[in-house]
């Protein structure tokens, strides 16, 4: 494999099947460009109107076609290209490991260290950047607010992360335990008054406690018949929360839910709240700035939890779970006991990520934990990388920023007219990134899995 | 004398020894079912401390299956299993590979995605990983060739190298009775001299006790001090290693290829 010169002539040709030469491809393209044109002339060349009487009018559209034609060509010039150059570009990769020994392979795995601090940075500093950027805190609120959003999916994927991710338990309907969370936290303080920060154990402890609850009965099932039963629990808890109406108010849902306060002291004007006893002036930014360190330190105990956890047996007999169930029970680990622990974990952070939902909303329906959601949150781990703990914020930043950005693309409009809406086509550019993301990194963003132990720890 | 000669007494030795105290493993009248077919049928074993036993037989015969009834997975329908004194027959696998039993299953099952290192964790799991260091460091003398690897993903590597991964990955629990079910499965003849003599090695040396199933008949009674042969779910004969090697029957039937 490393000496390829040996093989005289054919080599090159073989390791390089897509590295063709230039007018190879311009012709390729233009074949491309001719299929469209074929394909354009019966379906876009011509548009019908109502004419003046009650007859059709022909429009000739020669100019769009022509555009359309000239679109595939470079289009398709491009991806040949591209892939191309890929292709290239993963054999020297290849060859490359290929010669370095393969014992000196996993140092040299570490890029995710450093884009790891770089993004606690920019998150620990969000707020004060967004009122740099926009030249004034409240002006900087969108920033923040989007900050909020990214971060509860974070943590939320981080949460689905020991599952999936892990364990190797497919969850469809990790959105139910988020739910639990926020129901919990709506119910408790309106009820019973509790503050926010009783609920939000307790939040965590219902929430694994259904953990509990969907674990035992799919302790038997994997692959599909476990994803299916765990879509129907995420539904039936939905189902519960529509129908059940005296207990969670039906469709209607929660309202009025307390805000959260800073450790007992009220985000409010006035004589005892935040901005008089700090002696600031009052500003309703401070509660959003709160929230959002809320939710960035409880996102944060999530990632050190599961960091912390891949080093103990725990956490260890959950990979090994995730690799083979039969050998880890020859090896005297309990699964039963390792599965309920996955399962529990992960819904009490998804518990906790709801609480921290109903305190931000002041207001929750059954319609926030639909099956998207979970699907949404599913997509982050599994684009993310399944276990990698940086690709899930790479994969988050993207799923939850990106839809926002759309939603800014207004020039968009000159091109394509008064009509176009371009968050409306948020579903099909998510397909889309599915699609490429299965073709050409079928194992997530990040998908190198760093061992949990290496030589100099191991040496302690 | 020479080695082999006092290697021989010392085998000896240990099954007179042996043959006076109880056995460590027995297998009484065990019947196991997969669903409603009978796989084992009323099968009786006995593995004594110090001893290699093997079971040979032909594909299907329910080799693999008493194995994996010894280890509660299927349970035995009827009998008992009793390891060191003890009634396993009704408990879960794992509890059976916390009582210094250990297995190394049939296809290896190695964690592919996990190294080397954190494979021998795994295998270390059961006694808390309280001797890690030190078992390590035995398991990198018996196979040299996992030290290269220690840091290399298991699925990375050959079928020779995962299968002594495997055995080494058993070892970590520093077991009483080891269980190899078929090791030699899919490798190089070399391969398998290699890993039979680490077992014969574990056995003279250390005095640990092995069940070995296989289907490579040679290799294995040749190892073994006493076989078993087992057609469709019963034992059908049994003696030591190099009388069953002698027998006209056994040679027909699973050394010179044939007539089953």
């Amino acid at each position: 494999m490393a000496n390829t010169s040996t093989l005289g002539p054919i080599a090159p040709a073989m390791t390089r099947p897509t590295g063709t030469a230039f007018p190879a491809l311009l012709k390729d393209a233009a074949l491309f460009a001719l299929v469209t044109l074929g394909l354009s002339i019966p379906v876009v060349a011509y548009r019908t109107d109502l004419g003046q009487g009650t007859g059709l009018e022909l429009t000739a559209r020669w100019g769009l076609v022509a555009s359309l034609c000239l679109a595939v060509f470079v289009l398709r010039l491009a991806q040949r290209l591209i892939l191309g150059e890929v292709s290239r570009r993963r054999d020297a990769r290849i060859r490359a490991r290929a010669d370095a020994s393969a014992v000196a392979a996993p140092k040299a795995l570490r890029p995710g260290r450093a884009l790891g601090s770089l993004t606690l940075a920019v998150a620990l500093t969000l707020p004060a950047l967004a009122a740099l950027g926009s030249g004034g805190l409240s002006e900087g609120r969108y920033w923040i607010d989007l900050g909020i959003l990214i971060l509860t999916y974070v943590m939320l994927g981080w949460g689905l992360n020991i599952v999936v991710g892990l364990a190797g338990l497919l969850d469809l309907g990790y959105v139910a335990f988020y739910a639990v969370g926020a129901y919990s936290y709506a119910l408790l303080s309106t009820v019973f008054g509790l503050s926010f920060w009783i609920c939000l154990p307790l939040a965590g402890l219902f929430a694994a406690a259904f953990g509990i609850l969907l674990g035992f009965p799919v302790l038997r099932l994997r692959g599909d018949y476990l994803a299916i039963v765990t879509l129907a629990f995420g539904e039936i808890i939905r189902l519960v929360l529509i129908n059940w109406v005296d207990f969670s108010g039906g469709s209607a849902g929660i309202s009025s839910i307390p805000r959260a306060s800073f450790f007992g002291i009220p985000f409010t004007k006035g004589e005892g709240g935040f901005a008089d006893l700090f002696g600031l002036s009052f500003s309703p930014m401070h509660r959003v700035i709160f929230l959002y360190y809320l939710i960035l330190v409880l996102a944060l105990i999530t990632n050190v939890v599961t960091l912390r956890m891949r080093r103990l047996p725990l956490g260890r007999a959950w990979e090994a779970l995730r690799e083979d169930e039969i050998a880890c029970r020859s090896l005297g680990i309990d699964t039963t006991i390792t599965k309920l622990t996955a399962f529990a974990l992960g819904a009490m952070f998804a518990g906790f990520a709801g609480s921290f939902f109903a305190v931000r909303q002041g207001f929750v329906s059954p319609e926030s934990f639909n099956f998207l959601e979970s699907a949404i949150i599913l997509a982050i781990v599994v684009l993310g990388g399944m276990g990698s703990q940086i690709g899930v914020v790479i994969a988050a930043i993207v799923m939850v920023g990106a839809p926002e950005l759309l939603r800014n693309l207004g020039f968009l409009k000159a091109v394509f007219g008064q009509g176009f809406d371009p968050s409306e086509y948020r579903l099909l550019l998510f397909g889309l990134a599915m699609v490429a993301m299965m073709v050409w990194r079928p194992r997530g963003l990040i998908s190198e899995r760093h061992p949990s132990v290496r030589l100099s720890e191991a040496k302690r | 004398m020479s080695v082999a000669g006092i290697n021989v007494l010392v085998d000896e030795t240990r099954a007179r020894m042996a043959a006076a105290a109880p056995p460590l493993l027995s297998v009484r009248n065990v019947s196991a079912y997969y669903g409603s077919i009978r796989a084992l049928k009323g099968v009786d074993i006995d593995v004594n401390e110090g001893e290699i036993v093997a079971l040979i037989g032909a594909n299907g015969a329910g080799k693999s299956t008493l194995m994996m009834t010894i280890f509660g997975q299927p349970q035995a329908r009827e009998g008992t299993i009793t390891f060191a004194g003890q009634d396993i027959t009704r408990l879960p696998t794992h509890e059976i590979a916390r009582l210094n039993l250990a297995q190394s299953p049939e296809g290896r099952r190695i964690f592919s995605r996990m190294t080397v290192r954190e494979n021998l964790q795994m295998g270390a799991a059961v006694n808390g990983g309280k001797h890690f260091a030190e078992d390590l460091e035995r398991m990198c003398t018996l196979f040299p060739r996992l030290a290269e690897r220690i840091d290399q993903r298991g699925g990375t590597m050959s079928g020779g190298e995962q299968q002594m991964l495997a055995i080494a990955r058993a070892l970590m629990s520093r077991p009483r009775l080891l269980m190899l079910d078929e090791p030699s499965l899919g490798l190089a003849p070399l391969v398998v001299k290699q890993i039979f003599a680490a077992v014969r090695d574990l056995n003279r040396r250390d005095g640990l006790t092995v069940f070995i199933v296989e289907q490579n008949a040679y290799h294995a009674l040749k190892l073994a001090h006493r076989g078993y042969v087992m057609v469709t779910g019963s034992v059908t004969m049994s003696g030591t290693g190099q009388a069953l090697l002698d027998d006209p029957q056994v040679k027909a039937a699973y050394l010179e290829g044939g007539q089953h």
